[in-house]
């Protein structure tokens, strides 16, 4: 095995064109576990950690760039306020050690379906910023990221820069089922993300498919349906919850059974939408 | 490879060290420095906890290499001058049992402590939620912190 260790982006970009089957590492909450067990050996590691622009977050045009390498102890240190569904899943990762380790970039390398991160940037809109040495910069949005079970639409050749996100435009919620409040993997989970300004809600389903992804459906029928000045009607709050239900293509497995993540994908449709839609109507009030 | 990092304040370099192996490894089985436990080698248990430059992390999730140049204080080196308030409370409270996960929940509490001087149950009850103990004595562990957190308040 290969241990390779830019310390310029420019440097990382040219040592993946050289070695495309070499296997990134950040905080290694992964990819370690996998070479701890010996179920994966790959021909070389490419240790990210000592490029440092990778490490940073800006505001840039409004929206938020958080570099690849950022860890959920910064994003829920420093940007809850802004992006508070996406630092609420950042609470819900392992524990404060995997935590500091962890990144949002590592989340979307691995692109399991069940990464905290992937629901919240879903339903926000995010943007995932790819490079390659050969072909540059690519954006793609985090609904055509995900392609299957631990796939994605980064090529070989390409590493994550960073995740663009718009600050949130209105309430955002994140909620998870697990056996306990730390350490755990999702059974599912689910994010919303209110954009009163444009009337829409957008939505992600974790650990529900083989991918993440948003009950578009649901969305359409929230944006068609919901009265914004109103309380929620239980018809509609129900209504809402099967569709998200019925985005879900869920499987049985040790965590639990696929009848089981659509009920709870359901639940924690109508829970978050219920939570999100108290802070919308306290926010017109005030 | 070669790696050579800063090792509870003292710079050491580790030879042969294989390029998938963990800080973990290269700790208790090249450096001599057996305090950081070796269990469930894929970060449920905290019992490897060290600090990596200033955040605490679980060194069997670090790749060796992402060590170079960097600054590692583990368990030993908190008690270079002595025991801590922290390895001192452990011992009063009998907050250790078997002892195997004791090292990384004394690096993790010493981290909560430079962070907040008086932390709440509920805050040391999160910070400690990736250190495992099945003996279990979480109660005698609590004990121990909020001890600590007293002794080293008084001290300031």
């Amino acid at each position: 095995m290969e241990f390779l260790r830019p310390t310029t982006w420019a440097e990382a970009l040219a040592a993946k064109a050289d070695q495309p089957d070499a296997v990134p590492i950040q905080g290694g909450t992964d990819v370690m576990v996998e070479i701890n067990f010996s179920v994966r050996r790959p021909p070389a590691l490419l240790d990210l950690t000592a490029v440092p622009e990778l490490a940073t977050w800006s505001l840039d045009g409004g929206r938020y760039r958080i570099g690849a390498a950022v860890p959920y102890s910064t994003i829920i240190g420093e940007l809850g306020g802004a992006l508070p569904g996406l630092a609420q899943a950042a609470r819900t990762v392992g524990s404060p050690q995997i935590r500091n380790r962890g990144s949002v970039g590592g989340n979307l390398g691995a692109a399991s379906p069940a990464g905290d991160s992937h629901p919240p940037l879903l339903a926000a809109g995010a943007a995932v910023e790819v490079e390659s040495r050969g072909r540059g910069v690519r954006m793609i949005p985090a609904d055509a990221f995900y392609l299957g079970v631990k796939r994605s639409a980064l090529l070989p050749d390409e590493l994550i820069r960073a995740v663009h996100v718009e600050p949130a435009a209105g309430p955002q919620y994140f909620s998870k089922v697990g056996t306990r409040n730390a350490m755990v993997i999702a059974v599912c989970s689910f994010a919303v993300a209110l954009h009163p300004d444009e009337r829409r809600v957008g939505t992600g389903l974790g650990s529900a498919a083989p991918t993440p992804r948003r009950a578009r459906e649901a969305e359409e029928f929230l944006a068609a349906e919901l009265d914004w000045s109103a309380p929620l009607q239980p018809a509609l709050l129900a209504r809402f919850g099967e569709l998200c239900a019925g985005a879900a293509a869920p499987i049985d497995d040790v965590r639990g059974t696929a009848g089981y993540r659509r009920h709870a994908i359901a639940v924690l449709a109508r829970r978050t939408l219920t939570w999100a839609w108290h802070d919308h109507l306290e926010r017109r009030a005030a | 490879m070669r790696v050579t990092f800063t090792v509870n304040g003292r710079e050491e370099t580790a030879e042969d060290v294989w390029e998938g192996e963990s800080l973990l490894y290269v700790l208790r089985e090249r450096l001599g420095l057996p305090g950081s436990k070796n269990a469930c080698e894929q970060g449920e248990c905290g019992s490897c906890t060290v600090y990596l430059d200033d955040a605490p992390v679980c060194a069997c999730l670090v790749a060796a290499g992402q060590a170079q140049g960097r600054r590692v204080r583990t368990v030993e080196g908190l008690a270079e001058r002595g025991l801590d308030p922290v390895q001192e409370a452990f011992v009063e409270t009998g907050a250790v049992q078997c002892g195997f996960c004791t090292p990384g929940l004394v690096v993790q509490a010493h981290d909560l402590l430079e962070r907040v001087e008086r932390p709440s149950d509920a805050e040391i009850r999160e910070a400690l939620a990736g250190n495992l103990c099945r003996c279990t004595g979480y109660e005698k562990i609590l004990d121990a912190v909020r001890l600590a957190a007293e002794r080293k308040a008084a001290a300031r």
